[in-house]
């Protein structure tokens, strides 16, 4: 049903819309800014384990929604790499990069650039360039994703 | 009330993950391989995501967080070298995989057993940072 409407950038658009109204919601309501490196990195670390109820079930909406709406759009292919020695790399990249810099897509992107934060912006420029050389080198040149 | 909230906004920024395609790795990696068949997509999501936020940042001079306490402070804008180093590994490993930490959460439950790898992997990053962060602060004193 969903599925069937073909534009995948007036999907984006309205995800992205539904993503920024999280954004907005969990500021507003909480005062709190929606990262999703920070909320589970604050766990993990504990250093957020003061507002820990909040951040598990921030996350639980997030694992949990796509399962209540997946019966709507059918399933869908995400296409990940099966060369584990990339996930592992990629997932240990990830975790160690968004907690140095202190975000990642959501916080410095999405949160930080709507609210014209310079951190945010040049952490945005490093990680979509790191982003961009990345898949050049190992899909065009080393050919392995 | 603040848990209900936080279940309203992680629910809308999975919804909207989801929604939005960005849970495909395929099409983040499509995002980013500009040499390659460009896929325009991510652009849409974050101009859309960056609307309402915008508009969510311009309410809060003034008031109070609908379920107490205070807003964030804004950030000192300083562009340590954490900030710099920090964004180029995300973004390797976000290339790489063409997954970041909303999405690798919102996929979870479809995405079959390679997301929780590199869930698990991520959290071990995430694990290991704070020691990583003294490391290089004693290597090379940060700012």
């Amino acid at each position: 049903m969903l599925s069937a409407i073909p534009s995948d950038w007036l999907w984006g658009l309205i995800g992205g819309l539904l993503i920024g109204l999280g954004g907005a919601v969990y500021l507003l309501a909480n005062g709190r800014i929606m990262g999703a490196s920070g909320i589970i990195g604050g766990l993990v670390d504990r250093s957020g384990w003061s507002t820990w109820a909040e951040r598990v079930v921030f996350l639980t909406g997030v694992f949990a929604l796509p399962i209540l709406i997946m019966p709507l759009t059918g399933p869908v292919d995400t296409h990940i790499t099966d060369n584990w020695i990339v996930i592992i790399a990629a997932g240990l990249l990830v975790g160690i990069g968004t907690r140095l810099a202190n975000g990642c897509t959501s916080g410095h992107g999405v949160c930080g650039i709507s609210r014209l934060s310079l951190r945010g912006m040049v952490a945005t420029v490093f990680y979509i360039m790191a982003g961009g050389l990345t898949v050049i080198l190992f899909r065009h040149i080393l050919g392995v994703i | 009330m603040r848990l209900i909230y936080a279940f309203i906004a992680g629910g809308l920024f999975g919804t909207g993950l989801f929604l939005s395609g960005m849970t495909d790795t395929s099409k983040v990696q499509g995002w980013l391989d500009i040499f390659g068949n460009w896929d325009p997509t991510l652009a849409f999501v974050m101009g859309g995501a960056i609307l309402p936020m915008a508009i969510a940042w311009l309410l809060v001079p003034g008031r109070k967080p609908l379920a107490g306490g205070e807003f964030p402070a804004p950030a000192a804008p300083r562009l340590g070298r954490n900030l710099v180093l920090g964004s180029i590994l995300f973004g390797a490993g976000w290339g790489l995989a063409g997954l970041c930490p909303g999405p690798s959460i919102a996929s979870l439950s479809y995405g079959g057993v390679g997301h929780w790898v590199f869930v698990a992997a991520m959290i071990a990053g995430m694990a290991v940072a704070p020691g990583v962060r003294v490391t290089l602060d004693r290597a090379v004193p940060a700012e």
